[in-house]
């Protein structure tokens, strides 16, 4: 089975944001809640790089490991995905996220948490693939349909690359031996324990 | 003459591009023939290094996802899954067998001369309502709260994810909402019992002789002994640092960002399970380990008996204040 991973080439990011319209119209995310972001370091100063993020679906993940009512599972395609059904809006796994992924839409009283809303990897959730129930709690179900994420998809750049780690590694890996140079994938280290040797 | 107009604008336009072409040519001949981007750009392990995170700017209203690495986390992590499992577990289990343990070797603590038949009145009913209060929410809390840190170990495999997703939720409004009169609790309680509760130097014979509840001496105590007084204050002190860690974890980036957040869990978690902890010898001290002690957070009376053997200073005091003219004290008729 393939390894799914994100890799951000921040030496082609241009930074359109286009990742995360596309994101938020493919899985009619709710309102206030970007699955996907793009944040430029250094802005404005010589060698500013944008990258674009959203849920890494680590390795031993840790929202899984300190989900109090283990909500979280893994597919065979190694995509970190939750039930909805079960998650009860503790916020705990966004306190252990390193990405910042998980969110939560404000419901009831003093903002208090909703069921947690993160990216997919367009793969749903645990509904029957490509069924209504799945779209509306989790929004598109692309994996099940042979696609990949449509943030990597549509990148103006190809920038942001989907697909089997090992894949897009060897992607990076002769882009940064072709043009000479490469700011590295960025959260490889965090996520996956392990980077691209350039 | 068009045409002449015509071939002038040529010449011109000619003679502007190659102009153009000149000057530009030196300034192109000086650049590098092979460019770095990266010369000068941030990397990665750069800047996780000088700093524990990795923030830039966005696009999007939400400026807290401006914050794109934040590995943290894997800390705050260990400390959820190891850390606090042990600190909890020890303490908690630590408790249980310490007091079952006494109450085998030591038993009840008997009111030695016998009850007299006579009560004195110890919480007047605002007291008892205020404790109880106070008392309900807590059981609730620290149910709900340990449910969060070990219910996935002990609970879970019982019942199953549904049943276990479902009491959860339910346990996270509870534990949510009961907050409120939880801590409202702790601050009447810090409030009028704070006269009866500050130290004094009969606290330290009375800790010096541990309190007699080795033996069966009696240290003599105002209206609260030094063990009550250490309760109050690790309720008061406990109750104020497990209730404003809870409100910061409550209403997220109200007050802090995700440090801050992880920093206030892990107080609440440590200090909520030693406070289960001391809250069960509250409670065994209160119940089977003390013949006559239940019935003054019940009736809010105690047997004058129970009440010279372990506060003899303070009936001492009330029966003075009895003494005063326009407070009489109910006394066996006199012949």
């Amino acid at each position: 089975m393939a390894r799914m991973k994100f890799l951000c080439d921040a030496d082609r990011c241009i930074e359109c944001n286009a990742c995360v319209t596309a994101c938020k119209n493919e899985n009619e995310v709710p309102w206030g809640i970007n699955r996907r972001r793009v944040v430029t370091i250094n802005d404005g100063k010589p060698g500013e790089r944008s990258v674009s993020m959203a849920c890494m679906h680590c390795t031993d993940a840790p929202c899984a490991a300190v989900c109090p009512v283990n909500c979280f599972y893994t597919t065979a395609d190694a995509v970190v995905l939750h039930s909805k059904d079960l998650c009860i809006g503790c916020g705990y796994c966004f306190y252990a996220c390193p990405f910042g992924a998980p969110q939560y839409p404000k419901v009831g009283n003093f903002g208090s948490r909703g069921k947690m809303d993160k990216c997919t990897y367009c793969a749903g959730g645990p509904e029957a693939d490509g069924s209504e129930a799945e779209f509306v709690k989790y929004g598109a179900n692309r994996l099940a349909e042979g696609k990949l994420p449509l943030c990597a998809e549509m990148c103006s750049t190809k920038s942001l690359l989907a697909g089997d780690g090992e894949i897009i590694a060897q992607i990076y890996k002769e882009r940064v031996a072709k043009r000479g140079y490469g700011s590295g994938a960025w959260g490889w280290q965090v996520a996956y324990h392990e980077t691209i040797a350039t | 003459m068009a045409r002449l107009v015509t071939r002038l604008r040529f010449i011109i336009g000619v003679l502007a591009v190659a102009f153009i072409v000149a000057l530009a040519t030196p300034i192109s001949a000086q650049q590098p023939t092979s460019v770095d981007p990266d010369a000068s750009a941030v990397t990665e392990q750069q800047l996780l290094q000088n700093q524990s995170k990795i923030q830039g700017r966005g696009t999007i209203p939400d400026t807290k996802s401006d914050v794109i690495e934040h590995p943290a986390g894997r800390d705050w992590r260990h400390f959820h899954q190891v850390t606090l499992h042990w600190i909890g577990g020890i303490a908690v289990l630590g408790m249980v067998a310490l007091l079952v343990g006494f109450y085998l070797i030591r038993g009840m603590v008997r009111i030695e001369s016998g009850r007299s038949g006579r009560t004195i009145v110890r919480f007047n009913a605002f007291e008892r309502f205020v404790h109880w209060m106070t008392a309900t929410c807590f059981i609730i809390l620290a149910l709900t709260g340990l449910n969060i840190t070990f219910g996935k170990d002990l609970l879970l495999p019982l019942i199953g994810p549904d049943a276990f997703a479902t009491w959860s939720q339910w346990a996270k409004y509870a534990h949510n909402y009961l907050s409120f009169p939880f801590t409202l609790g702790v601050v009447i309680i810090f409030l009028m019992w704070l006269a009866g509760n500050i130290p004094n130097r009969v606290d330290v014979e009375w800790l010096k002789e541990g309190g007699g509840i080795v033996g069966h001496k009696h240290p003599p105590a105002y209206r609260f002994n030094a063990g009550q007084k250490m309760v109050y204050w690790i309720v008061v002190l406990g109750g104020t640092a497990v209730a404003a860690s809870g409100y910061m974890l409550m209403f997220p980036f109200y007050l802090t960002d995700i440090s801050g957040m992880q920093a206030a869990q892990v107080v609440h978690g440590v200090v909520a399970v030693l406070f289960v902890a001391v809250m069960l010898a509250h409670i065994y001290i209160g119940t089977i380990g003390m013949e006559g002690a239940f019935e003054a957070m019940w009736d809010g009376t105690v047997d004058r008996n129970w009440a010279k053997e372990h506060h003899e200073l303070w009936v001492e005091q009330e029966e003075r204040r009895g003494e005063t003219p326009g407070q009489p004290v109910p006394r066996p008729a006199r012949i």
